[in-house]
């Protein structure tokens, strides 16, 4: 009896390590390919060259122009998700009345829901389009229209990690606010979001790796030229669209075509694996502030 | 206009400003289910259903497709149900207070912001390469079990957490083993949130598209897969594919295919919604 307990728990544990060598593999998979691809290429041409050619004739094997096209597309999706996801958290936490809010919080879930290769195919054919008639010079892949449209996908994400954070606000504090007189805007933008600063940078910081770490809406909407540039109009490409581009494409095996893919996506990986630990560090802290 | 007026009417004013925030995304998304419906939904018909890859946009289906995401949601479904729940209940029931259970925990929630492109290049190197599989649907399904698994963890662990202690002390009182209790008391009570999560997770996995293209999944397959090491394809890649063509006929195909690939995920929503609420409804300790 009881060894068989003993057992159980050893498998039960056993499948909790998966995720433990999940992790291990991410890691010595992106570390040994890029090792090979570091041999051939320096690291200090990899982060000063400014220009990405390694599908041409004339190779060049600079990140900068990657990076540039993936915080480019992530810059102009904050600029979409923070003021309207903070708005929304603000309204449905202070003004919105309960029914309102029971029926809107689902419905906003379904943004998050909708599979990424469907927001491209919305960016590609709707929104693009729509923003030519505003601007006619731009180019049918854009940054700005693929980052418009991730900032629609990751709203919900920062509207309910900010909500939670306003909520966990002491209510004293609310009360004491109002008990001063002051309006719900004043008490939402001096008491409240000040409070909740840190719930809020932590789904700010989350929704910034999820931008970064975004394939299919950039696949299709933004472009497939790696160019380093600030220019929303003109097609770029980022980090994960090369990847797909690879992948997409014939390339063999062990060659240092190849192995860019894993030297993008270590990249990536140190991107968002900084990001994750900033925010848990900062979640932590927040914790413990009010317990 | 005095100080006190003028703050009540900004507060007016933000109270529309939330409003209109508030309904912008679901505008949005209004207007593309529009879109995508006006633009799709007369291709909709059997033999969009059951026809496979065509050069020519009007004879173009998805058979190869949708077979290629029922054998990946499937597989993904078997590898990762048993091992997310067997770890979702290790970590809450035993895990808790050993050092390893909070490796585990704080290794979870890195995992969970790793970009999902990332686990295309692990299963493409580990399943793909070392452990041979190449680009079948095994592989694929392996490598977005490992994706989801977390989804199914963090559900698990909630839903077990959520039965309350007395539950299990009566168990143990009457001589129940640990195991006995969590296999005849704890589990059964949890089951609802656990389903929950099971359906979300195998939702999202079905949406995902790039880390199957990484792992080798092919654009062109005119063949129904009929093991787990055959070529395969699945709905958002063959969506992908026809958005990357110029010609107008495969723009419609994508849109048909979207609102397939949106009825499935939908639908699977929906009853994970369905289930949360009837589960929350119906339990009271």
């Amino acid at each position: 009896m009881r060894k068989k307990e003993k057992i159980i728990e050893g498998i039960l544990a056993l499948a909790a390590g998966i995720t433990i060598l999940t992790t291990i593999g991410i890691i010595w998979v992106l570390l040994s390919e890029s090792f090979g691809f570091f041999s051939k290429v320096s690291l200090w041409d990899f982060l000063t060259d400014t220009q990405w050619t390694p599908l041409f004739a004339d190779k060049h094997f600079g990140i900068m122009p990657l990076v540039a096209g993936t915080l480019l597309t992530t810059f102009i999706a904050i600029l979409v998700a923070l003021p309207v996801g903070l708005t929304v958290a603000v309204y449905l936490n202070e003004y919105a009345p309960k029914s309102f809010r029971n029926i809107v919080k689902p419905l906003l879930e379904i943004l998050a829901a909708v599979p990424t290769v469907v927001y491209g195919f919305f960016a590609l054919t709707v929104v693009t389009p729509f923003l030519q008639k505003i601007f006619p010079d731009l180019s049918g892949f854009n940054a700005l229209s693929a980052g418009i449209v991730m900032g629609i996908m990751i709203i919900p994400l920062i509207s309910s990690l900010s909500e939670d954070a306003l909520y966990a606000v002491p209510k004293s504090l609310r009360e004491a606010s109002y008990g001063m007189g002051a309006t719900r805007f004043q008490t939402s933008f001096k008491v409240l979001v000040p409070a909740a600063s840190s719930g809020i940078i932590v789904s700010v910081i989350l929704a910034i790796s999820r931008a970064i770490g975004e394939t299919m809406i950039v696949a299709i909407a933004a472009g497939q030229q790696p160019r380093l540039t600030l220019d929303p109009t003109v097609p770029i490409e980022t980090i994960t669209t090369y990847i797909v581009q690879v992948s997409m494409g014939d390339v063999a095996r062990g060659t240092p075509e190849y192995q860019t893919i894993f030297a993008a996506g270590i990249t990536l990986f140190v991107f968002t694996l900084l990001l994750n630990n900033v925010s848990i560090r900062i979640k932590r802290r927040f914790q413990q502030k009010y317990e | 206009m005095n100080s006190s007026s003028r703050n009540r009417l900004i507060d007016q004013a933000f109270k529309w400003f939330g409003i209109a925030c508030t309904l912008f995304g679901l505008v949005m998304l209004g207007i593309f289910l529009a879109d995508i419906i006006r633009e799709g939904i007369a291709r909709i018909d059997w033999n969009f259903i059951v026809d496979g890859p065509s050069r020519k946009p009007e004879q173009a289906g998805i058979l190869p497709a949708l077979a290629g995401t029922i054998w990946v949601l499937v597989l993904t479904g078997i590898i990762a149900i048993p091992l997310g729940i067997a770890a979702g209940i290790y970590l809450e029931e035993y895990g808790k207070k050993n050092r390893f259970g909070s490796i585990i925990e704080v290794n979870i929630a890195n995992l969970a912001g790793v970009p999902s492109i990332i686990y295309g290049l692990l299963g493409l190197e580990i399943f793909g390469r070392i452990m041979g599989m190449g680009g079948s649907v095994l592989a694929g399904s392996c490598t977005l079990a490992l994706l989801v698994l977390p989804i199914i963890i963090v559900a698990t662990r909630e839903s077990v957490k959520a039965v309350p202690k007395t539950i299990r002390e009566a168990s143990f009182g009457l001589g129940a083993s640990k195991w006995q209790t969590i296999r005849m008391q704890v589990l059964p009570a949890a089951s609802g949130g656990i389903v929950t999560g099971v359906i979300l997770a195998l939702s999202r996995a079905i949406g995902e598209t790039a880390p199957l293209i990484v792992v080798g999944a092919l654009a062109y397959i005119d063949q129904v897969p009929t093991s787990p090491s055959d070529d395969f394809t699945v709905l958002p890649i063959q969506i992908f594919n026809w958005v990357s063509r110029p010609q107008k006929g495969f723009l419609v195909n994508a849109a048909a295919g979207i609102i397939v690939l949106l009825a499935v995920t939908f639908i699977m929503n929906g009853i994970a919604l369905y289930l949360r609420r009837r589960w929350q409804k119906k339990v009271k300790w």
